[in-house]
């Protein structure tokens, strides 16, 4: 699993019977002191996450387990929101 | 498996349902020099680990499902061990 930051939505009408009704937030995943680290991705949003939170997200195949029964084909899931973390 | 050091803690309320009560750890994966590796990853704790220990983080979903014991789980990493040494012969 790994940080992230909710930066954009993603509408999409014309979408996969399996996707529909799932929310798709544009995510930038980040490093322990906030930084950005690498690309920004999209992923389904399991948890009700919203603009600009900070939330953790699993991908592979693991990323749809959070829908079953419902199968929905997605590479990559936002599972939590993150209230605070600690370093050091 | 890798090795990584826990570098941190991590709060969050509202999450999937199957992680409730999980401790949930930020490592930082380490190359064999002991030079960070990637990026910092969290990991369900399955061994009681802590900020500052060497750890063996697994990064597959099938294993961390098998730490969690909740059955299927949207988990893709955890730490299955705390490292006492590595002793590198060749």
């Amino acid at each position: 699993m790994f940080l992230a930051k909710v930066i954009g939505t993603v509408v999409a009408s014309r979408k996969d019977e399996g996707l529909q009704g799932c929310t798709l937030l544009v995510i930038q995943p980040l490093k322990t002191d906030r930084t950005p680290s690498g690309k920004p991705l999209v992923a389904v949003d399991s948890v009700g996450a919203g603009a600009s939170e900070e939330v953790f997200y699993v991908r592979g195949r693991e990323a749809s387990f959070p829908f079953l029964p419902a199968e929905v084909p997605a590479d990559a899931a936002i599972v939590g929101i993150v209230d605070h973390w600690t370093t050091g | 498996m890798l090795i990584g050091r826990v570098v941190g803690n991590v709060v969050a309320t509202r999450k999937n349902a199957k992680l409730e009560g999980s401790k949930l750890l930020l490592v930082q994966p380490l190359d064999l020099k002991g030079e960070p590796r990637g990026v910092t990853v969290l990991a369900i704790d399955g061994v009681q680990a802590g900020v500052g220990d060497r750890v063996l983080l697994i990064q597959d979903g099938r294993s961390a499902q098998l730490i969690l014991g909740r059955g299927v789980a949207a988990v893709d990493a955890a730490v299955v061990g705390v490292v006492d040494h590595v002793e590198m012969t060749a």
